[in-house]
């Protein structure tokens, strides 16, 4: 992975930050969709590097930030039941639900394992015909593929113990909800690279179209973050709103053909609510019918679930790009990695977590 | 599990339900080994239990790791490392064979490093209560005369140095562990750092504070460091020597290498007019062929690491919180 160090290159971002320096003439508002561009801008202070008045605003692309909270509650539920295996990525584990998290579960003797893919928790199913082996598929549309495969994985090998919890999103619908909110100060996007790699850029050019506003599909090393940003500002200063690829060595026009027929396969779109934002319409994917057999909501029943948001948690607001993390009073105080009262400070890619991590304090140079 | 991780969570644990109960003069100083005198002789003594799976991993196992493990933290204190005890928790089942392989893996470790296994024990508990086998070592060593290290002593001006290569030994073992297969095998780099210390020592080095990172990342003996002298660290991240294969494993997986376990290196703080010869000393030893320098030692924010990042940026380089947990993508 030599690229890690080439999209690193300090010469090549002082040209890059010089360039945007020299285009911006004017205050402009950029919002960076996905979690991984966060993290990435946040850990090399990428932001600290831009022109006085060219703002970052994080948006909501972090998978598990934005999973509702009645589905974490619902996983703890199936997740504590005596045969079932509960299998999820790791950074799920220490999301808090209205009481408790998946790492409770397991300390309380529930089986919660951490799997790199959904296809390792369909061989755990294989190895475990005594098991229920349940995969918590959360995600956008980039971990969707993969959760398509092992189901049909599954079917093909008539397995009848293994399901997926599903509660995918998708980044369109939510570009468009934060586009329409009243506060809304954003003036182009850097999209996901992830997710064109997936679905294409045709989807953004309607978004793009309907909303006047500029779309880089931008890529995740500081290399390709400050690309994107620099020809969002050029597309703001010229007064252009188009769909740019900044990101060509991953993202194809027509995204992955076989992945989004695999998906059209397995999942249909559903109105999704997403943490701390709320019910999107069209936002998510869910199982088709016919695979509903493989549907661990359908399977389990675990009653009624009423999920608690903490009063406390402003990740709503940070989640739209409304606040920064550190204009929510419970930010480090109440609310740490260590404490977690909103989904934002578990994750990696959470806005809040990255913002305690790296710049939990103001640090100056020398 | 997260207060086992060797983060913050697990400095929690000890601070309230360890400390209260047991504190005294030298426990306090919460160093990696005690320093005790005994009729005028300086003595290090330390111990450490290992429960580690899989048992074997790529470059290693759990016997080489007991006996490298508390030598290093014996070596870190300044002393010359000389007799090891090692207690055996077995599982029911373990097969003989593994264990003999386990041990005499800690022979050759024992050798190498110049230490004597000289008290043992052995424990079987019933199938199911442990992993095949956890391994307690304890060591003592002598303090060298005339050299005064410590985790409170490093000063304003010291420039800190890394003996080689950082997380392999982390992500060696996920690796197994996890069943993640990668182009390229990723080796644990266990191996003592006695050598290392002896070699800075006698070269006349004025060394301030030695670590040997293991869980938690050459990012928590940082933060340990600088928390107990009162000073601020900023790391040069372009200078922190990551191999390819490591890099794109913790890239893939969402982790910092500067978090991730090893075993076989070594952190020193040393006088600033000294950090180049260190890191020649170093380069010039088994194991510290690829040593360098990769920050210093300031005034100005105590208690804190701060990266500066190949773009010229800044971050806090922060103490993992507990177990690290791959991300989702």
């Amino acid at each position: 992975m030599k690229h890690l160090d080439e999209f690193n290159d300090p010469e090549l971002a002082r040209r890059l930050l010089d360039e945007i320096a020299r285009v911006s003439t004017r205050p402009a508002v950029l919002m960076e969709v996905c979690g991984g561009q966060t993290h990435s801008i946040i850990r090399h202070g990428i932001d600290q590097l831009l022109p006085p008045g060219l703002e970052l605003l994080h948006g909501p692309g972090c998978p598990v930030c934005v999973t509702p909270l009645e589905t974490i509650d619902r996983a703890l539920a199936i997740a504590a039941l005596t045969d079932v295996m509960f299998c999820s990525f790791g950074d799920m584990l220490r999301v808090p639900g209205s009481t408790h998290d998946l790492l409770t579960v397991k300390s309380r003797g529930g089986d919660v394992r951490v799997v790199y893919s959904p296809l390792d928790a369909v061989r755990l199913a294989e190895r475990h015909p005594e098991r229920q082996v349940v995969f918590f598929a959360v995600g956008f549309e980039t971990t969707a593929p993969a959760n398509a495969l092992a189901v049909e994985q599954a079917r093909r090998l008539g397995l009848d113990n293994f399901s997926l919890l599903v509660s995918h999103v998708l980044v369109p619908p939510a570009l468009e909800a934060i586009l329409q909110a009243p506060t809304c100060r954003v003036q182009g996007f850097l999209a996901a690279g992830h997710v064109c790699a997936v679905m294409g850029v045709d989807q953004y050019r309607a978004v793009c179209d309907r909303n006047r506003v500029p779309i880089v599909i931008t890529g995740f090393e500081p290399l390709d973050l400050l690309d994107g940003i620099r020809r969002a500002v050029v597309q703001l200063e010229t007064g252009r709103a188009q769909v740019e690829n900044a990101y060509t060595r991953v993202v194809r026009d027509e995204g992955n053909p076989v992945a989004r027929a695999l998906l059209a396969r397995v999942f249909e779109v559903c109105d999704r609510t997403w943490r701390g934002i709320g019910l999107i319409p069209d936002s998510g994917w869910r199982l088709r019918p016919d695979f509903r057999a493989f549907d661990a909501e359908a399977r389990f029943d675990v009653g009624r679930i009423h999920a608690v948001e903490s009063p406390l948690c402003h990740s709503g607001e940070v989640l739209q790009g409304l606040i920064a993390p550190t204009g929510c009073p419970a930010f480090g105080r109440e609310c740490t990695p260590r404490t977690p009262l909103g989904a934002t400070m578990v994750s990696d890619e959470g806005t809040c977590a990255a913002y305690f991590t790296h710049r939990r304090v103001a640090v100056g140079g020398d | 599990m997260g207060h086992g991780g060797g983060g913050r969570l697990t400095a929690e644990l000890v601070a309230q339900v360890f400390m209260p109960a047991l504190h005294n003069d030298v426990l306090d100083r919460l160093g990696d080994s005690a320093v005790v005198s005994v009729d005028g002789t300086r003595l290090a003594l330390t111990t450490d239990a290992y429960v580690v799976t899989p048992l074997f991993f790529p470059g290693g196992d759990i016997g080489a790791l007991a006996v490298h493990g508390t030598v290093n933290d014996l070596a870190c204190a300044g002393a010359v490392p000389l007799y090891l005890t090692a207690a055996f928790v077995i599982e029911e089942g373990m097969p003989f064979d593994d264990l003999a392989r386990i041990a005499a893996s800690m022979a050759d470790a024992a050798r190498s490093a110049g230490v004597a296994v000289v008290a043992g024990d052995t424990k079987v508990v019933d199938r199911g209560r442990g992993d095949g086998v956890y391994i307690t070592t304890a060591g003592v060593g002598v303090l060298r005369h005339g050299f005064d290290v410590g985790p409170d002593r490093a000063r304003p001006g010291d420039v800190v140095v890394v003996s080689g290569p950082i997380g392999q030994h982390g992500v060696a073992v996920m690796s197994v562990r996890e069943g993640l297969e990668f182009g390229t095998p990723i080796i644990s780099d266990t191996a003592p750092v006695h050598g290392l210390v002896a070699a800075l020592f006698e070269a006349g080095v004025e060394v301030h504070a030695l670590r040997d990172p293991t869980r938690g990342g050459v990012a928590a003996v940082l933060n340990e460091i600088a928390s107990a002298s009162h000073v601020g660290v900023v790391i040069d991240e372009v200078t922190v020597p990551v191999a390819a294969e490591v890099r794109s494993a913790c890239a893939l997986l969402g982790l910092d290498p500067m978090q991730v376990a090893n075993e076989g290196r070594l952190v020193a703080w040393v006088a600033g007019r000294d950090g180049e010869r260190a890191v020649q000393v170093l380069r010039a030893c088994t194991g510290g062929e690829q040593a360098v320098a990769i920050g210093h030692v300031v005034d100005e924010h105590p208690g804190m690491v701060v990266g500066r990042t190949a773009i010229g940026g800044t971050r806090i380089i922060d103490v993992p919180l507990g177990e690290l947990l791959p991300r989702i993508c």
